[in-house]
């Protein structure tokens, strides 16, 4: 309110703080924008390491936690799901087929996005599901995924670059290996 | 002397009895819809962004519900529970930011950007108004407000006028 | 055929605005009197092209042209006609349509003022408004158009306005998803409009500030002008909100009206600093004061409006009320870039011209409360503005994000509205120009111990919450010298006019609808503050499973759980479930609760009826959580006892007649009702 009584033209060290507030606000705002318009990361980006805790029973050779860098030179998909989601049962017993499938040659990791422990064992005994699954601790995966939503699977390449995205729940197991043959030497 | 007796022993009984019931409640292991709301009201699933959990009706927040049932049927208090959602789920379960690093700046800014809107205005009005009234003024708030008034009369009529001419200019 | 209709239609309004924004710009760069009034003509064309095309749309809407994706999106069969046609403004496309003909509306009644006076606002009055229709013709005609149709293209359904490919045929699904059934309470067919009518009134007091700006008449002839737009823009901003809360109170069952929501706060906002315009534009007016400050209100108020739009309609927060991710916003970002940045230019470019014409004489006139009035506004602008921006700098800097929630609000706003209570009681009293503590303390002292009399009763009957007894004491000191300050209007008008004391009070206050109508407003906030003060104070609620013939305690009240029925109405394809419950209070039988969930099979979703008890007292909320449907046995209840919040609502249409009766145009009527007569006589005449 200090401008009430300026007698003068507004000082430009006033000017100046006026204007860098402003384009703070709209670039704090546009940035924001240009992030949610983005939706999840894309297909091309290199990910940085990520690692994920794993629930016992579901580790991985006797690691309770594992990286990305764990598997360089190993395709991985790392498939976003919870107990609570519909359409993420669609595609559970597709995921483990396709794991048996590959049977290691590929990296199937779950990561179980806002869920409690007891529901998500139950979700994965009922879909039998044997790859390494964990719970997305303080969701930091999904957030730096920026995921939409669950199900959402990311495939990475064995250089730790994403190549694809599958938004929803796949519909068949082809649809899963197609996508990965796409990159499978 | 027997009276005083029987009075104590009344008063141990009735306090026993208190006790034991207390303990009863506390080894009651199935925790009531109430206390758990006590601690969901708290927090907020990032699954429905912005609706407290207490009355988040989707699938997910009901089963962060029953997990907290479950801590409080292990005797877990509310910050050790809250805790708990915050190293599973992150820092955007609470209803605040907590209260480190960069979020004092949540709780420092307002305040400050209010303070200082407080003190231009206050440093204006002293330039607007000549130093002289702003001395009386002063003066006269550390006088008592209700003792000090003289010459009633003459400002009731003063009111009356001086409404008057306000009801004229606006007509 | 009726959809290309429509958004040829719209596509020529479009075109059709920007030729008057264009035309008056040249209009008054060469001086053209031809040219300002051809664009003054355009500008009125565009209300009835927008009509039009409205009307277009509702016609698809009523008769389940489902083919057009907004149809599709909004409505369903088993929907009935009224709800059709509300559901212009249940989606995104649609919403917008209705925006851009409420401001086509507004700005048409503007441009058919008389202008002699001002005429040099004119074109700069319409091409603020134009640019304003513009961007959002834009938006519908190129990203969110309501026409566009669905196609089938070998085999697959696209999305188009026009035929994609030679042999492409129109798609008609069978039946629409329909209205959200949130949407479909009528509280919430009223909120949307309300809220969209305040926001675009606010346009035009915007326009006129700018207007002033570009011409460099910095009297105060702009606020003049807009003083009764402003009022009315108000009005409907503030009406919205209400009915916002009561939308929530009756159909999103949290036992509450308001939940700091950032969409919420994005409506908010506008009507802070609106209501800080409303107060200090008085001073402007009285004392030629603060001429500079009104208008960085104005243009607050107007960037809140258009960036509380933004932030709803593109997905940067996310919250009950947002639509979808859409492509709008991107252009939405430049838009209020553009206005905000221009804006701020030219109130720095005529900063000096802007100056005061008085001085200001002692810190207690009233022009000081109104200035400390307008200080906690704006602080309450801060605090809202910061909890709805840092989560936004935190998911930024840290890239996670964060809650700022309720508790954050209350604890900052509560001191600030406390303090605007206070005010409140106070800034009766204080004269324009000057007024010193003592005749202040003379005029308050007999209202302020009426108020702490009832403070004490209040503290040995009801309650000895702090918190609770400093709010009572402000609210009745606000209503108390309210109240006084009416007797005394009364009284001095009874003795200097010799008039009885109705006819005194209904002169006094007809004589100056704005001050008056502001004291009753000022009455009606203290209400919904009690309202408030119970609600956030003293709500008790429970939650339990009970079986038939059991009952849950909360507060005095007992509710017992009779029997539950749960059926389908087909026609509307919606599925009721329902519990009856009895109620008692002390052991006294009250009568029957009917708490409910309605489930939509068209939306596949469920609403929470709360079965509600209303007395000036308290209200008794039900709400049905859960229920066994086998055996019929078990059913979950939540219960809340929310003392006093019916005051909130009374204290609501107290405000909506205040604001009337301020707002309520006076000699406008008068001239009319000369008009009417004399018409009346003509064609009496011509028989």
């Amino acid at each position: 309110m200090s401008e009430i009584v300026e007698r003068k033209s507004v000082p430009i060290w006033i000017q100046m703080v006026v204007w860098l507030l402003i384009a703070g606000l709209l670039a704090l705002v546009a940035s924001t924008l240009s992030k949610r318009q983005q939706g999840s990361i894309r297909p091309g980006d290199t990910l940085p390491d990520f690692s994920l805790t794993l629930f016992s029973g579901y580790e991985f050779e006797g690691q309770s936690e594992v990286s990305l860098s764990d598997f360089s030179g190993k395709i991985v998909v790392l498939n976003f799901w919870a107990s609570w989601c519909k359409p993420c049962e669609q595609e559970a017993a597709e995921l483990e087929e396709a794991w048996k499938f590959y049977n290691g040659d590929v990296m199937f990791l779950g990561a179980d996005y806002v869920d409690t422990e007891p529901e998500a064992r139950t979700y994965l005994k009922k879909f039998q599901i044997t790859y390494p699954n964990g719970p997305d601790l303080r969701t930091e995966l999904s957030q730096m995924f920026r995921i939409t939503g669950v199900p959402e699977t990311y495939f990475i390449d064995q250089q730790g670059v994403l190549y694809y995205v599958k938004v929803g729940p796949f519909v068949s197991l082809d649809e899963i290996k197609s996508i990965i043959e796409q990159k499978l030497q | 002397m027997k009276h005083k007796k029987l009075k104590f022993i009344f008063i141990l009984a009735f306090l026993l009895t208190i006790i034991s019931t207390q303990f009863a409640y506390a080894q009651d292991d199935v925790p009531t819809d109430d206390e758990v709301n006590e601690v969901a009201k708290g927090l907020y699933c990032p699954v429905c962004e912005n609706t407290p959990l207490d009355v988040c009706p989707t699938e997910a927040c009901k089963q962060w519900r029953d997990v907290i049932r479950t801590q409080l049927a292990e005797g877990k208090t509310k910050e050790e529970i809250e805790q708990y959602f915050v190293d599973y789920y992150g820092d955007r379960v609470l209803a605040e930011p907590p209260r480190t690093g960069l979020n004092w700046l949540v709780y420092i800014l307002p305040p400050a950007v209010i303070l200082l809107g407080a003190v231009l205005l206050f440093k204006n009005f002293q330039a607007w108004t000549k130093p002289k009234v702003a001395e009386s003024v002063s003066n006269q708030e550390r006088s008592d407000v209700l003792s000090s008034s003289k010459g009633d009369s003459s400002s009731a009529n003063k009111y009356i006028s001086q409404l008057e001419e306000e009801l004229k200019k606006r007509n | 055929m009726l959809a290309e209709f429509g958004y040829g239609v719209l596509v020529l309004s479009f075109i059709v605005t920007i030729y008057s924004g264009v035309a008056a710009v040249f209009g008054v760069r060469k001086k053209s009197a031809s040219l300002i009034e051809s664009a003054r003509r355009a500008q009125l064309l565009s209300f009835p092209l927008i009509s039009i095309s409205s009307l277009a749309l509702i016609y698809l809407l009523v008769n389940n042209h489902f083919e057009v994706t907004f149809v599709y999106e909004v409505t369903s069969l088993s929907m009935p006609t009224y709800l059709k046609i509300t559901a212009w403004w249940g989606g995104q496309a649609g919403s917008m349509l209705f925006w851009s003909w409420l401001l086509a509306a507004f700005t048409s009644l503007v441009t058919l003022r008389k202008w002699d006076r001002d005429i040099e606002f004119l074109p700069w009055v319409i091409v603020v408004s134009a640019i304003t229709l513009a961007f959002f013709l834009f938006m519908i005609v190129f990203y969110e158009n309501p026409f566009s149709r669905y196609w089938l293209v070998a085999g697959n359904v696209v999305e188009s306005m026009f035929k994609p490919t030679i042999e492409a045929i129109i798609f008609t699904p069978e039946n629409g998803r329909g209205l959200n059934p949130l949407l479909r309470h009528p509280g919430m067919i009223i909120h949307p409009p309300m809220l969209y009518l305040g926001f675009v009134a606010y346009v035009i007091p915007f326009a006129f500030a700018i207007a002033a700006l570009i011409t460099g008449r910095t009297d105060d002839r702009w606020t003049r002008i807009t003083r009764r737009w402003s009022l009315w823009a108000w009005l409907f901003l503030s009406f919205g909100l209400v009915l916002g809360g009561r939308w929530a109170y009756d159909v999103l069952g949290w036992g509450g009206y308001w939940g700091w929501d950032p969409v919420e706060i994005a409506a908010f906002m506008p009507w802070l600093t609106g209501t800080a315009f409303l107060h200090s534009v008085m001073i402007q007016e009285k004392r030629g004061m603060l001429k500079q400050w009104n208008m960085v209100l104005i243009i607050l108020t107007y960037a809140l409006v258009i960036f509380g739009t933004f932030l709803t309609r593109s997905g940067v927060l996310s919250s009950v009320h947002s639509f979808a991710n859409s492509p709008i916003g991107p252009y939405f970002m430049g838009f209020v870039s553009f206005t905000l940045i221009a804006s701020v230019y030219l109130l720095i470019r005529r900063w000096n011209d802007l100056r005061s014409e008085t001085e200001m004489k002692s810190a207690l006139s009233r022009e000081a409360l109104f200035l400390l009035n307008n200080l906690l506004f704006i602080s309450i602008l801060v605090v809202c503005f910061w909890g709805v921006i840092y989560p936004l700098i935190s998911e930024l800097v840290t890239g996670f994000k964060v809650t700022v929630g309720p508790p954050y609000y209350e604890r900052a706003a509560g001191p600030l509205f406390a303090g605007l209570l206070f005010l409140m009681a106070v800034a009766p009293f204080s004269a324009w120009g000057h007024s010193t503590l003592q005749t202040l303390g003379k005029a308050i002292w007999k209202s302020t111990l009426a108020s702490f009399i009832l403070t004490v009763i209040l503290f040995f009957t009801y309650t000895q919450n702090l918190y609770a007894i400093i709010g009572f004491f402000l609210v009745a000191l606000a209503i108390f010298a309210t109240l006084h300050e009416f007797w005394r209007g009364t009284i001095a008008r009874q003795k200097t006019q010799n008039e009885n004391f109705f006819t005194a009070l209904s002169k006094l206050m007809m004589r100056n609808r704005r001050r008056y109508g502001g004291y009753i407003i000022h009455i009606s906030m203290a209400l919904m503050a009690i309202g408030i003060l119970g609600i956030e104070l003293f709500q008790k609620e429970t939650q339990g499973t009970v079986a038939a013939g059991e009952s849950l305690n909360v507060g005095d009240y007992t509710v017992e759980y009779r029997e539950l029925a749960s059926w389908d109405v087909p026609s509307d394809d919606v599925n009721y479930t329902r519990a009856v419950v009895d109620i008692y209070e002390n052991g006294i039988y009250l009568g029957q609760l009917y708490p409910r969930i309605d489930y939509f099979y068209d939306a596949e979703q469920t609403m929470t009826i709360p079965g509600q008890r209303s007395t000036f007292r308290d209200d008794l909320y039900i709400l049905l959580v859960d229920w066994q449907p086998v055996s019929n046995a078990g059913a979950t209840f939540k219960i809340y006892v929310n003392p006093l919040v019916n005051w909130l609502w009374i204290g609501s249409l107290l405000f909506l007649f205040g604001i009337i009766f301020a707002a309520w145009p006076e000699k406008e009527t008068e001239k009319e009702k000369v008009r009417v007569a004399k018409s009346v006589t003509q064609t009496s005449a011509a028989d």
